[in-house]
């Protein structure tokens, strides 16, 4: 197939990508751009390691192209941090101990991020967060402390900034 | 006879000691390299000139290799270099290194394929995709051969031969006895109670989210240095030296970030084996990467077993004696199975006096997926199968099952005859407080109900089937200028927090702050020779290496301090935060760093290096030290439906003085979700030795909404031989539940469950049989 030239919008930087149009996202973000904080766990689009923001919904990355990504504003775990200054989720992880190997966390970390976003200023139970991050798989911590870590961002624990 | 250890008066106190470090909430030393994205795996490596490996494999379970013809598959543009059997040094290897028979797989092998996966050829090429379809230009010519796949039809006369030489297919065989069995037995026959039951656990994958994958690259001067997921460097430095007939030295193995381990990666696997042959041959940089289907299907698994358990008790619930037969299914190869046989038969005791012992094991070679260790290692599958018993003989007498326990359960100073020698044991309060939270709970409604089950594991292994000439464990530490501390260690940081571990024990030892250290390990360059992370091994070894190093270090310190202060030499001093003190007096002191200073200068300018490692001696068969616990798990079953919802997991659980509590709640949540997954959703379906499930969508595992409330209990206790009086945690919790969801559903529906996983399909089928033979 012959290739193109695409615009992807990656944290907010323009990359100009000369690929093959059967690319994944996740190929184009990780191989082509370079970044590799995002991780792939499956060929099913099971797992969720791959879960990226688009426009501030979360999306699994292996399950798109990544010319159907174009024009649009994607976000990933590189840019969830803002000149050295931690993202209040990524503190709540922290704070909670809510990784362990770390391969699931970039996806984890998105998931977490749209489901705040999408709630934003709305009361959330326990349920509606275990449903948002549903779709990702963590081997390690047993989910929990994420849990935990997402609760503690919606009671307003972190502030942005 | 049970023996209490006369000498050994170690008593189980919890210190006073008030801890600087220790047991405090802390950050994961790597934890901002992992939420920032920053954290680079295997999977991420990329060198110059690399090349993509992929793996050709057997589509037979059983077959000789007649001919292998890559020239198509070499003419392909783009085609680098096909490795099979031929370009390697045809060294049949394995991890029980002391027994040659045991050392029997061949990765890429010359001869016979055993397993449906197996690699028989492997190719380098530019990119993944060309590499990928140059495997379907590979002739193989298969000579198929009768293929065996349930251990108690290998065992059988006329079965097929797995591997030449080894009658009946019996790979390895382990026995276990202690006490005076049939003596006892004898009694119960008489006045007591007798049960048998026969059970069958299943497979597991430990599905890791980082699936298998290495980076070799091999350059002219004769060095290799392999990128790659492991458990342990050391191991892997020291089989490649031997599969490749290297010097273990001109092979530097990093691995710095693993996306899990789980007992799956600490023996040599494909894509490093194959990356480091296929670099060899064209002196360039070469990945493999497993798909998650090749890490299903050739990745070993947890061991299945066919259990037998024959239990005598008096009829007051005193425990008399226990005969146990195993038959394990080993697949086609020994890797760490056989451990996982020999701690199978040990755990089965656990955690309780028997006045006479038996377990007999056999391993038998089938022509599957190798088994091998996974988290508990042969435990959760004997406490799945004694702990039900147990239950049920308690409900057959009419005995209080806690009661029971707390009767028979090992307590302080308990020598295990002839087997192990228990130090601290917190069993009888993990009792307790299990029973007071149950209680507590009160009548929980229909089809609802409390299951328990006690466990306890090992604090590493103390046996060296692998041959190291190595101490178990070292450290080294460096004090510099400014008083910060480099932490050398070999023990492996694979998500369950080692290197955090270290920089606290090395912290509160030196006396300074965890912000001092900074850990340096994961590389075989500079991390001292080290198992790695296995058995549970690392928190007592490791930490005892580590406390070890700091403490020379912290000694060459104080004696420029008690130079420097002038004091009666029946003063001590210490450092705790960076003060450097008189004991006594902890007002009168001088600031570490300057001490630091001062004892640089002194030593001619040389930077201050402690040295610390770790062996164990005189322990006994199996470990140092014992964690123990008991879980209770609060399930509902659907009777319609067989589903089962997961309310609470509550755990009391001894592990010695907590190190990282932060971490320890982490283990405790992420071996309780794995062991659920063993209890009811996780297996590997064959049809003729082809797994049926090899993908995430339906092999199952636990996700957010079916993950339970947690919860734990510390019990104190002090460990003599751990650092600081800690002991195993994390492994050793994944023992107990899939044996205490099987006593749920037993106190919730009347369901004797002996078959793993408990599906909501198999609940229905015995809901249904069980009305049938209630209507007869
Ligand atoms: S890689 Fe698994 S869902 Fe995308
Ligand atoms: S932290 Fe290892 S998979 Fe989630």
């Amino acid at each position: 197939m012959e290739k193109r030239l695409i615009t992807l919008n990656v944290n907010g930087i323009d990359y100009e990508l000369y690929i093959n149009p059967k690319t994944l996202l996740v190929e184009a973000i990780r191989d082509h751009i370079g970044l590799t904080g995002t991780k792939r766990g499956c060929d099913t689009v099971s797992c969720g390691a791959c879960t990226v923001m688009i426009d501030d919904m979360s999306v699994k990355s292996c399950s798109i192209l990544a010319v159907q990504a174009e024009g649009k504003k994607i976000t990933t775990v590189e840019g969830l941090e803002k000149n050295g200054e931690l993202s209040p989720i990524q503190k709540a992880f922290l704070d909670n101990g809510s990784y362990q190997c770390g391969f699931c966390t970039p996806g984890m970390l998105m998931s977490a991020s749209a489901f705040l976003k999408e709630n934003e200023g709305k009361d959330v139970t326990e349920e509606e967060i275990r449903e948002g991050i549903e779709g990702n798989i963590c081997r390690c911590t047993g989910y929990n402390s994420i849990v935990r870590a997402i609760e503690s961002v919606v009671k307003g624990n972190y502030k942005e900034g | 006879m049970s023996t209490e250890i006369k000498e050994l008066k170690f008593t189980t106190f919890k210190t006073n000691i008030k801890y600087s470090v220790i047991n405090k909430r802390v950050h994961n030393i790597d934890g901002l390299a992992k939420v920032t994205g920053r954290a680079t795996y295997t999977f991420d490596v990329k060198l110059p000139n690399m090349l993509y490996g992929k793996i050709l494999r057997s589509p037979h379970p059983h077959a000789r290799i007649v001919n292998i013809d890559a020239s198509k598959a070499l003419a392909m543009p783009g085609v680098i270099a096909v490795a099979t059997g031929k370009d390697t040094p045809g060294v049949k290897q394995g991890i029980w290194r002391r027994y040659p028979e045991l050392c029997d797989e061949q990765i890429l092998p010359l001869e016979k394929v055993r397993y449906i996966g197996e690699p028989v050829a492997a190719v380098a090429a530019v990119t993944e995709e060309i590499a990928e379809k140059a495997l379907e230009l590979i002739d193989v010519e298969y000579e198929v051969l009768p293929p065996v796949f349930q251990p108690l039809d290998a065992i059988r006369k006329d079965a097929p031969i797995i591997h030449e030489g080894v009658e009946r297919n019996i790979n390895v065989t382990r026995h276990i006895e202690w006490g005076d069995v049939d003596d006892a037995f004898a009694e119960a026959e008489k006045d007591g109670y007798i049960r048998e039951d026969w059970f069958r656990t299943s497979s597991q994958h430990h599905m890791c989210m980082e699936t298998r994958a290495a980076v070799s690259s091999f350059t002219p001067d004769g060095k290799l240095t392999v990128y790659c997921s492991t458990q342990s460097p050391y191991y892997m430095q020291a089989l490649l030296a031997g599969v490749l007939d290297m010097r273990e030295g001109d092979i530097r193995v990093i691995a710095h970030y693993v996306g899990g381990g789980f007992g799956g990666k600490f023996e040599l696997d494909a894509a490093i084996f194959c990356s480091a042959v296929l670099s060899k041959k064209t002196f360039r940089p070469v990945k493999i990467v497993f798909t998650r289907e090749e890490d299903f299907i050739a990745s070993k698994r947890r061991t299945p077993m066919h259990y037998y358990i024959r239990t005598a008790m008096k009829k007051d619930g005193t425990f008399l004696a226990r005969e146990v037969r195993v038959f394990t299914n080993g697949g086609a190869y020994t890797g760490m199975g056989a451990t996982a046989l020999y701690l199978t038969g040990f755990f089965c005791s656990f955690p309780y006096k028997w006045r006479g012992y038996r377990y007999d094991g056999y391993r038998v070679y089938t022509n599957t997926l190798p088994s091998t260790a996974m988290r508990g290692f042969g435990a959760p599958q004997a406490m799945f199968c004694s702990e039900q018993q147990i239950e049920w003989m308690c409900a057959d007498l009419g005995l209080d099952p806690y009661e029971v326990r707390r009767k028979n359960a090992h307590t302080e100073c308990y020598e295990v005859p002839g087997q192990a020698y228990i130090q601290s044991c917190g069993m009888t309060q993990c009792i307790d407080k299990i029973e007071a939270w149950a209680k507590s709970k009160g009548n929980l409604g229909p089809n609802r109900a409390i299951g328990v089950s006690a466990a306890g594991f090992m604090s590493g292994g103390i046996f060296n089937w692998f041959d190291t000439p190595y101490s178990f464990s070292s450290a080294v530490v460096v004090i510099n200028y400014d008083g910060k501390v480099d932490l050398y260690v070999g023990c492996q940081e694979i998500g369950q927090g080692s290197n955090t571990t270290m920089a606290i024990i090395c912290a509160e030892t030196l006396g300074v702050k965890i912000e001092d250290i900074n850990v340096y390990s994961g590389d075989t360059a500079h991390s001292p020779a080290d198992l790695g992370a296995w058995g549970s091994r690392q928190t007592l070894m490791a930490g005892n290496a580590v406390k070890m190093a700091a403490e020379d270090a912290k000694r060459q310190l104080l004696e420029f301090a008690y130079a420097e202060m002038g004091l009666n030499i029946v003063y001590d001093l210490d450092i705790k935060d960076r003060w450097v003190h008189v004991i006594a007096r902890p007002e009168r002191g001088m600031k570490y760093e300057d001490l630091v200073k001062r004892a640089i200068r002194g030593k001619d300018g040389q930077r201050i290096i402690g040295r610390g490692y770790y062996t164990p001696h005189r322990k006994g068969m199996i470990s140092p030290a014992y964690s123990y616990m008991m879980q209770a798990v609060d399930a509902e079953i659907d009777p319609e439906t067989g589903k089962i919802t997961l309310h609470e997991v509550m755990t009391a659980h001894d592990c010695g003085q907590p190190i990282n509590p932060l971490g320890l709640i982490g283990q405790l949540e992420g071996a309780a979700s794995m062991a659920l997954g063993f209890g009811y959703l996780e297996d590997q379906p064959m049809d003729e030795g082809k797994i049926l499930n090899p993908n995430l969508v339906d092999y199952k595992v636990i996700r957010a909404t079916e993950m339970p409330k947690t919860d734990m209990i510390e019990i104190d206790t002090y460990e003599a031989e751990g650092p600081y009086g800690a002991k195993e945690a994390g492994e050793g919790l994944t023992n107990p539940t899939a044996a205490a969801l099987g006593n749920a559903i037993f106190h919730a529906l009347g369901l004797q469950m002996k078959e793993l996983p408990i599906t909501s399909e198999k609940i229905v089928n015995a809901l249904k049989e069980k009305k049938e033979k209630q209507g007869k």
